[in-house]
């Protein structure tokens, strides 16, 4: 008889390490399976992982984790081709403990995670792909693995494979991806020495600053790109939808550039030096994407689960949080001795009670209406920088001719109505 | 600054396998069926490349990313995953 775990977690992302580490704090016999040479080898991020889902697997973890910068300011960036207009919040709390988020490097990040999971008694194995799922009476009860003898049994299986949950998809537990339910996202790190960063973005010491750009850095397709400082280099990255890439043919790698020479952007990454270049899918069919979580001995996590609120951009946090909800969910089906679906249901049950559910049902038509209706980023933003131009350049004209004339201009291209239409339908589906 | 897509894929380190990952399942259906011949495209990697009558298959540049798995309009990717430990290694982010 081979040997048999109590659970086997499929990738050690930080989904899979939050659950495979909860899990053995409450004595249970775990296995974690990673393809990659070390976690994080296969992972990409654009940066930003959130305190307090961190907190709850390893609390204090800034005090010993490898993160890169506590993020004191967030920026956004509405951009036209030679202007942009631009908000954001700098706050000095989040300069000190707790702190709000952390810029990070999921190369490094991912292997210490995956190595406090170790510590708490985990099993790691790297370089191993699982094949499938073994199934025995509509009961999955182990992995099959791309090594020799490679069956391995356990008593519930956690897939925590990412985005293309290949494992989740040969269950039947989701339907196949759509083109507008991912985004493709590439990016590259640029070295920069901390000195000349700091200058740059106006920080001092360690603090780090996250800018989301919106409008011309995607040519009008639904997404955003995004600059995040790390200790001494800066992540630069854009993404759209896969459809969006299809619809209007642009290269990833090309579009990358595009922002990288933006007059906006420029300035602040120019003589940085290419480090490494990234691309990885990002899951953003929200809601109604979401697969079935839970089968006979089986429970499906984070990115695999298409657990991302793009709006907010926040996955690997929903992984981690989700990754803990099965962790407990496992630990009262053992209890129990009933790992069957009713058994395991509490953790279904958990992720739709919690954020994470409440946030992607609150924008579950978002993605679909913004990806629909292309005037939100194709003219509003555009609008928003003409009538800030019009507004600040001091010409002898009267402000109120000013208001007037914006005014005026809001409503030429879509007309009255449309326009009070689109803000229905933008304040339909955020609200 | 690495401009190019050769430039940027030169960063990458990679444990290619042997054997490919990616198949494309009919090299007929790519030359008479697809029009615009799409993932050569939107691939990141510039794995897919048409050499007029055949796709070329690069997957030692793969990303895994599985773009080319949804976007194949016709269904003709044959998508797993690199061997254990093999593929790209991503060092950084």
């Amino acid at each position: 008889m081979p040997e048999k775990f109590d659970v086997i977690v499929v990738g050690a992302g930080p989904g899979g390490a939050a659950c495979a580490n909860v899990c053995a704090k409450n004595g249970l016999k775990v296995l974690m399976v990673e393809r990659g040479e070390y976690p994080g080898s296969k992972n990409v991020m654009g940066g930003i992982l959130y305190r307090k889902q961190t907190e709850e697997i390893v609390p204090e973890f800034w005090k010993e984790a490898p993160i890169e910068r506590p993020v004191v300011e967030q920026r956004f960036w509405m951009l036209e081709k030679e202007s942009m207009v631009s908000m954001g919040y700098k706050g000095k709390e989040w300069a000190q403990e707790p702190y709000n988020n952390f810029t990070v490097l999921r190369a490094q990040f991912d292997q210490w995670f995956a190595q406090k999971a170790v510590e708490e008694g985990v099993l790691l194995i790297n370089e191993t792909v699982v094949t499938e799922c073994i199934q025995e009476d509509g009961k999955v009860v182990g992995i099959r693995t791309d090594r020799p003898d490679g069956d391995i049994y356990a008593d519930v299986v956690v897939l925590a494979d990412g985005v293309n949950s290949l494992l989740a998809k040969s269950l039947g537990m989701r339907k196949p991806m759509q083109n507008e339910d991912v985004a493709l996202c590439a990016m590259e790190v640029l070295n920069m020495p901390k000195g000349k960063i700091n200058d740059r973005f106006g920080l001092e010491g360690n603090e780090g600053c996250s800018v989301e750009i919106f409008g011309d850095a995607t040519k009008g397709e639904l997404g955003t790109a995004f600059l995040y400082t790390n200790k001494d280099s800066i992540n630069i990255g854009v993404g759209t939808t896969l459809s969006g890439m299809i619809r209007s043919k642009i290269k990833p790698y090309e579009l990358l550039e595009y922002v990288k020479n933006h007059p906006m952007i420029r300035p602040y990454i120019h003589d940085g030096e290419s480090a490494e270049y990234l691309a990885h899918l990002i899951p953003e069919g929200g809601y109604n994407a979401i697969p079935k979580l839970v089968g006979n001995g089986v429970l499906v996590i984070g990115d695999a689960a298409q657990l991302v609120n793009a709006i907010h951009r926040e996955g690997s946090n929903m992984a981690m949080a989700s990754g803990k909800m099965a962790a407990e969910a496992i630990v009262k089906a053992k209890q129990n001795k009933d790992f069957s679906e009713v058994g395991l249901d509490s953790y279904r049950t958990s992720i739709y009670d919690s954020f994470i559910g409440q946030d992607l049902k609150k924008y579950k038509d978002l993605t679909h209406t913004f990806e629909n209706n292309p005037q939100y980023l194709n003219e509003y933003i555009p609008l928003m920088n003409r009538a800030a131009s019009q507004f600040f350049t001091i010409d002898g004209t009267p402000k109120w001719d000013k208001q007037a004339k914006i005014m005026k201009s809001m409503t030429a291209g879509r007309g009255k109505f449309g326009v009070v239409k689109d803000i229905y339908q933008a304040w339909k589906v955020m609200k | 600054m690495a401009k190019t897509i050769e430039e940027k894929q030169y960063l990458l380190r990679y444990n290619a396998d042997p054997k490919s990952h990616l198949t494309i399942l009919d090299h007929n259906k790519c030359a008479t069926q697809c029009e615009g011949q799409i993932c050569t495209i939107f691939c990141p990697g510039e794995v897919y490349k048409w050499e007029g009558d055949r796709m070329f298959v690069g997957y030692e540049g793969c990303h895994e990313c599985g773009s080319c798995r949804i976007g194949c309009p016709n269904d003709n990717i044959k998508w797993e995953y690199p061997k254990g430990g093999h593929g790209v290694v991503f060092r950084l982010a």
